[in-house]
């Protein structure tokens, strides 16, 4: 019985220990940002484990310039929005289009990229104009949540099936087990996770999406909780000077292999 | 292949987190349903209907979607309470909730609750006048508790704890679909990279097999430790 | 449905998180939840009767492999034989083209294969521990009646034993029924699919949740109830006068 109290103490200990070591505040200097990988090419891990992708290296390029000690927290994309209004970190820079449903819970950046959306199917499918009369029936993946998600359900849930699920590579491996008819991306991470390693295997079918702004609102916005508008100030400002500096192209070209559109109004 | 496509320190470490996580949960678990067996046979009533609701409640709902409302809406019920606190004392404090907390506690609620009747069982199984000797004894209430009567609730208990342990043990594998990394997280991850299930989600089956395998014997040890004195015709029946 | 939608509808428009359409998505929900647990408990049934009675069998090469499968499949967690029934089959290169693919292609098949298999082996160990309790003098009765073992077994044994299980298969019921929540992992929108969607709409983890959790303990308390009044009549004569 002395054992098993002790033991159960120490337990108590150790489970009590975990969660008051990691007391922090808020705000101040240091900024915890989350993320949901895999999303290839804006965020996904090395092998070995490490954080990488285009919003990683433009993030801690703007906590640097800012003056910030940012810290990256990996987050599954469910819980990411709850999470941040729960105080678990303080910022989100995960590919996160800027719309209307979502700032009426979080504050947003300026857009830091515009990425069209775009349906992806195996190269010998049927598919290739998109809409009711062709998806009838037809079994679409998408992650969990997104505005992709928000889109084909509000459009074509009523004729097509609709799957959701966790992740990016999640919709991908049932895709390569042919079970969806298409999967509906960001282009870009369409490109990258499906036909980037299998350019044999899948198309994109149909043009890109940037519309209707209802769902794809204005490209990816770093998302804040509503009180913070000056560390959301200070973001803005160090965007602006990484893009007036070339920082930005840089990082942009290291990813995309080109220069970024000019035609720039943030 | 012997090493897993890369993933094999990975899974070892995912069955380590397992490990944990079933041995936390159960110790807490074993204390929470001592403490509510006890309740139970108390003589408040309404200590009483507060336990029989907390029963109530976890066996009518599946572990996932505890897992999922503790998981998810741990950090804001911990919020409201600790900024009340805040606002009472003027401090700033912010507890985190992170994965394997919520998961060690989610599976300590849940399986306290089944452990409770467990225990409850056992004690109303122990015979009255084993205390009522120990107290004729001298023995204070605690010792008596301590030398008597627990040892002999065990005997009645073993059996029930063994089966809530099993369960546990199995259970932790769903706190890889709340994104926590044990060996069923870390099995699938890889079968996703690779396209092979068979490779990686057999060697984990395995590895639940073995630890049931192990505890069944540990379990077969201890109750021939506290059947001590009842060597009766049972064993051989 | 649609008619008692358009009832409540009214009084659900000043709320944004039960709207007509996320009750509707819950209804969907149950319903496949329900399912899913009635198809897997029956077939399950089906084959625990055979495999207990083998499983009780004195011939080891009969009882034996009863023994292993009920051992793997109870020693494992249900969400391992899931996965495994979901991704183990898909990626045999042309499976797609085969007869078998309507079994990749639907993630129901995959999730019944697991669960039935999964309920069959714990059904069996219910049923075979009924059996193993039927009084000795019953059995021997029956043979010094001129009964084949096959008749004792159909006329005597297993309506006893079959009784005598009702109330750890009622357990079994409610066990499957929560188990079923892991459905929601393979893409299947069942009850605690419905919700986790509704929880990625709207960042509210305590209305979906809870909300469900609400819904599984109706089910599990109706089919509580039910057992407790099938094992009234059919266990009257177990209990003490």
């Amino acid at each position: 019985m002395k054992k098993l109290l002790t033991v159960s103490m120490l337990a108590a200990s150790v489970v009590a220990g975990a969660g008051v070591a990691t007391t922090a505040s808020a705000a101040g200097d240091n900024v915890r940002i989350a993320t949901n990988v895999p999303y290839e090419p804006m965020e996904y891990t090395k092998p070995d484990g490490t954080l990488t992708g285009f919003d990683i290296d433009l993030g801690d390029a703007l906590c640097k310039q800012a003056g910030l000690h940012c810290s990256w927290v990996q987050q599954d994309w469910n819980g990411i929005i709850p999470g941040l209004m729960a105080r678990k970190y303080d910022a989100i820079m995960s590919s996160m289009t800027i719309n209307d449903k979502r700032k009426k819970a979080v504050l947003f950046s300026n857009p830091y990229i515009v990425v069209p959306s775009a349906f992806f199917v195996p190269t010998d499918s049927p598919l290739h104009k998109i809409d009711t009369a062709t998806l009838k029936g037809k079994k679409i993946g998408v992650q969990r949540g997104t505005v992709q998600d928000d889109y084909v359900t509000d459009k074509y849930g009523d004729d097509a099936v609709i799957k959701r699920y966790q992740n990016a590579d999640d919709v991908a491996v049932d895709m390569s087990a042919g079970r969806l008819d298409a999967a509906f991306f960001d282009q870009i991470t369409g490109q990258s996770t499906l036909i980037n390693p299998h350019p044999k295997k899948y198309r994109q079918a149909g043009p890109d999406l940037t519309g209707p702004k209802k769902y794809f609102g204005d490209g990816f916005g770093i998302a804040f909780r509503k009180n913070e508008q000056d560390l959301a100030a200070k973001f803005n400002k160090a965007l602006k000077t990484l893009k007036d500096n070339g920082t930005y192209a840089k990082i942009y070209k290291k990813y995309f292999h080109k220069a970024p559109p000019a035609k720039d109004d943030s | 292949m012997i090493d897993f496509h890369g993933y094999g320190w990975r899974l070892l470490g995912g069955a380590l987190l397992t490990a944990e996580l079933a041995v936390l949960s159960l110790v807490l678990a074993l204390m929470i349903g001592l403490v509510v067996a006890s309740i139970k046979l108390s003589r408040s009533s309404v200590l009483r209907g507060f336990a029989l609701l907390y029963t109530t409640i976890i066996r009518g709902v599946p572990d996932l979607v505890m897992m999922m409302l503790l998981f998810y809406g741990g950090q804001i019920g911990v919020n409201m309470v600790v900024d009340q606190f805040n606002s009472w004392l003027g401090t700033n404090v912010f507890i985190n909730v992170n994965a394997f907390m919520a998961g060690v506690i989610t599976l300590a609620v849940i399986y306290g609750a089944y452990m409770s009747e467990t225990f409850r069982g056992a004690f109303l199984a122990v015979d009255a006048g084993q205390m009522e000797a120990a107290r004729a004894y001298g023995m204070s209430g605690w010792l008596a508790f301590r030398r008597v009567r627990f040892p002999l609730m065990m005997r009645h208990a073993l059996p029930g704890i063994n089966n809530n342990w099993m369960v546990l043990l199995k259970s932790t594998a769903l706190v890889s679909i709340i994104g926590l990394s044990d060996m069923v997280h870390i099995a699938d991850q890889a079968t996703k990279a690779t396209h092979q299930p068979f490779l990686f989600m057999v060697p984990v089956g395995l590895g639940y097999l073995a630890i049931t395998s192990v505890s069944e014997l540990a379990v077969r040890w201890l109750r021939q430790r506290y059947d001590a004195g009842f060597h009766t015709a049972k064993r051989g029946a | 449905m649609e008619h008692w939608l358009a009832q409540v509808a009214p009084f659900l428009s000043h709320n944004t998180i039960f709207t007509p359409a996320t009750l509707a998505a819950y209804w969907g929900g149950m319903v496949t939840t329900v399912q899913l647990v009635f198809i897997s408990l029956v077939i399950g049934i089906v084959l625990a009767i055979p495999l207990a009675i083998g499983r009780a069998s004195h011939r080891v090469w009969i009882s034996g492999p009863i023994w292993f499968y009920t051992y793997v499949f109870r020693g494992t967690p249900l969400l391992i034989q899931l996965y495994i029934a979901y991704y183990g089959f898909a990626f045999i290169p042309g499976v797609q083209q085969s007869w078998f693919a309507f079994f990749i292609n639907n993630a129901l098949y995959p999730a019944l294969l697991s669960f039935v298999l999964n309920t069959g082996a714990y059904t069996t160990e219910i049923f075979y521990g009924a059996i193993r309790a039927t009084p000795r003098g019953e059995l021997e009765a029956a043979r010094a009646y001129g009964m084949s073992s096959f008749t004792a077994y159909r006329r005597i044994v297993l309506p006893s034993a079959l009784r005598r299980a009702l109330p750890a298969y009622g357990n079994e019921v409610i066990f499957m029924l929560h188990a079923s929540a892991i459905a929601s992992a393979v893409t299947i929108t069942d009850m605690t699919g419905v919700a986790y969607n509704v929880y990625a709409e709207f960042y509210s983890p305590f209305p979906p949740f809870i909300f469900v959790a609400c819904l599984y303990m109706a089910l599990s308390f109706g089919i509580q109830g039910v057992f407790r009044l099938a094992e009234k009549r059919l266990l009257r004569h177990l209990k003490p006068a």
